[in-house]
């Protein structure tokens, strides 16, 4: 049996089949990230002056990853327009380029996480808050790299990342009988995971989404690709039907990032 | 929309980030603790933005033959 509208389109849309559903699958993916980027600005607007983090985020990696994106929708756009000029070989390469951008997006991505689940706030009994990367964890002390002693009123009066610039960072060595205890025995300090504040805890959810994004757009990229490439031979219009769906989706998440980048980094 | 109008619209935001992301850097430096690197960062970005627009140019006529549908 053959499924009608892969390839012609239908009279009624003036699209084939697979196009009408990816946009319909886009226009809930806009509803989808519509609703967590309004929630950012509600909590954003909401918060008190001076409370929102500002230059928590390294920039320079940020459109390094911007960068990389950019360039994948580049190539996926060249390799969609190979197959129109029927050269697979150069498909081939193009969206091998665009699985490589994913890789290093992913890798540059992780790298942050990584960086925010070591970066600690440590509450000392005298009220003052150590601020910095937790290096060594030993039975009786901390060491934080990059630290640095918060001033709650100087943060206060922070309203532009260049600003926290003026902080000077060292390696700070804390006695744990130095630090706070929470209710229960456990020492008060906490890493700058989802859990850590607002800011984390949207920042975690907007840019883990798009990761997720990534990955799926990542996985369907590379079957069509790979295993799935011997439909160029039995039915090249169908094949390169295919890719434009993926490609579509591809920019869809590109788009995302490219709103992402300056909300979460500069702004 | 085929991939060849979203691919436009892409750029196009891109552009605009990129030349946004430029001004950003250069009030950057010229704010008190501005750096060399505020003035690379913005010179690097707007070197970005332009050369979206000639690969904006150069993606219409390579693809003029292809429906926006």
């Amino acid at each position: 049996m053959d499924i009608p509208y892969t390839s012609e389109p239908r009279q009624d849309t003036g699209l084939f089949n697979a196009k009408v559903g990816i946009w319909l699958f886009l226009a809930s993916e806009v509803m989808l990230f519509g609703a967590l980027f309004s929630s950012y600005i509600l909590l954003r607007v909401g918060a008190e002056p001076g409370e929102w983090p500002h230059g928590l985020l390294n920039i320079p990696l940020g459109m390094t990853n911007t960068i990389v994106l950019i360039v994948s929708s580049i190539t996926v756009v060249m390799a969609w327009a190979s197959l129109k000029m029927k050269n697979f070989a150069r498909f081939k390469l193009f969206q091998s380029i665009t699985l490589l951008c994913a890789l290093a997006f992913l890798g540059i991505k992780s790298y942050e996480y990584h960086d925010k689940f070591t970066h600690y706030e440590v509450w000392l009994k005298d009220g003052k808050i150590a601020d910095g990367h937790l290096v060594e964890n030993n039975a009786d002390t901390i060491v934080l790299h990059h630290a640095h002693y918060v001033d709650k009123e100087a943060a206060a009066k922070v309203t532009h990342a260049w600003q926290e610039r003026e902080i000077k960072e060292e390696e700070i060595t804390i006695k744990k009988s130095d630090i706070r205890l929470r209710e229960g025995g456990k020492l008060d300090m906490e890493s700058y995971g989802p859990w850590h504040n607002t800011y984390t805890a949207i920042y975690f959810t907007l840019t883990g989404l798009h990761a997720l994004h990534v990955i799926g757009g990542a996985i369907v990229i590379f079957f069509l690709w790979g295993p799935l490439s011997g439909m160029w031979k039995t039915d090249p219009e169908r094949y390169t039907n295919r890719i434009e769906i993926s490609g579509l989706f591809w920019h869809f998440v590109d788009l995302v990032w490219i709103f992402l980048f300056p909300v979460l980094y500069l702004l | 929309m085929s991939l060849k109008a979203f691919h436009l619209v892409f750029i196009v935001a891109s552009i605009a980030l990129a030349f946004g992301f430029s001004l950003w850097s250069v009030l950057n430096y010229r704010a008190p603790s501005g750096t060399i690197w505020d003035l690379v960062i913005g010179l690097a970005a707007f070197a970005v933005g332009v050369g979206l627009v000639v690969y904006e140019r150069y993606f219409l006529k390579k693809l003029k033959n292809v429906s926006y549908l």
